[in-house]
């Protein structure tokens, strides 16, 4: 038994207000507000979004160097690839707790059209990957003028 | 050598007694502890957080983290799919062991706290012998 301890305290209380959180959210998830949820097995996780000019793919790699992901467009496939690397630590007597895990991913995002590559930017800041993909100027929306005679 | 394929996980929701006066969510980020002669180390995954917007707090023996995402959507952007939840972190550990609160070390890289807490140096024990007479 060490003489340290690192548990988070325990209160019941507190425990049943968690439970009837996740309640509401698995409510909520199912037929709530949250619709644009989506379930996958596969690492990392992505949230995708829009605007006017871009489409962003954003994915957390906390830990990831970038010089260990690799990132491709073919044809209409975006292809992400990686590991994530855990150092050993030096000197260690022992360890408390191992939550983080180290390991390989790949996940492909199929595009809805071929888009040009010179056009995709990723950025990685902060643990956050974020790949901008620049919408054909076909799709983007237009605005039309009216003008009066 | 076959390589540990990763598999996503979900965010943990931080437990009430954490709950701030701030709006958002907060999540229990994924933490190693582990322990040198010298120092407890902590790393801590906080994806989206900048390295001005971590807190480290020590006191009454509790340890706490936390840290503030930069908000994960550009001002004209729309969700399309979310498959991940954003939002802060906290967690907090209670410190069974006195830590030299001075020397407390932390660096953030790539969404990675590394946080070394410097032990305090125990008084040396001391040998008692016991006489016979």
């Amino acid at each position: 038994m060490p003489w340290y301890t690192f548990e988070p305290s325990w209160d019941p209380l507190r425990e049943m207000d968690q439970l009837r959180r996740e309640m509401d959210r698995l409510w909520e998830r199912t037929i709530g507000p949250e619709r644009y949820r989506r379930r996958v097995g596969v690492f990392p996780l992505l949230n995708i979004s829009e605007d006017q000019d871009n489409v962003y793919v954003r994915a957390e790699l906390a830990g990831v160097r970038p010089e260990d992901m690799d990132i491709t467009l073919e044809d209409n496939k975006l292809i992400l690839r990686g590991e994530r690397k855990i150092p050993a630590e030096e000197k260690v007597v022992g360890y408390h707790r191992r939550e983080r895990e180290a390991g390989s991913f790949r996940r492909v995002v199929r595009l809805p059209e071929r888009l040009d590559p010179a056009r995709v930017e990723a950025v990685f800041k902060d643990g956050v990957l974020t790949i901008t993909l620049a919408k054909p100027e076909a799709v983007k929306p237009k605005q039309i003028t009216v003008k009066s005679v | 050598m076959a390589e540990k394929e990763l598999q996503p996980k979900e965010k943990e929701t931080a437990p009430v007694a954490a709950e701030t006066t701030r709006p958002g969510r907060f999540f229990l980020p994924a933490v190693d502890i582990y322990e040198t002669q010298e120092a407890i180390v902590v790393l801590a995954d906080m994806p989206g957080v900048p390295s001005d917007k971590v807190t480290i707090d020590v006191k009454e023996g509790r340890l706490t983290l936390s840290g503030e995402i930069t908000p994960p959507l550009g001002s004209q952007e729309q969700l399309l799919v979310q498959e991940y939840d954003t939002g802060n972190f906290i967690r907090e550990f209670t410190l069974g062991q006195l830590v030299d609160q001075n020397r407390i070390e932390a660096a953030m890289k790539d969404g990675v706290l590394r946080l070394v807490l410097p032990k305090v140096e125990k008084a040396k024990p001391r040998k008692i012998e016991v006489k016979t007479t």
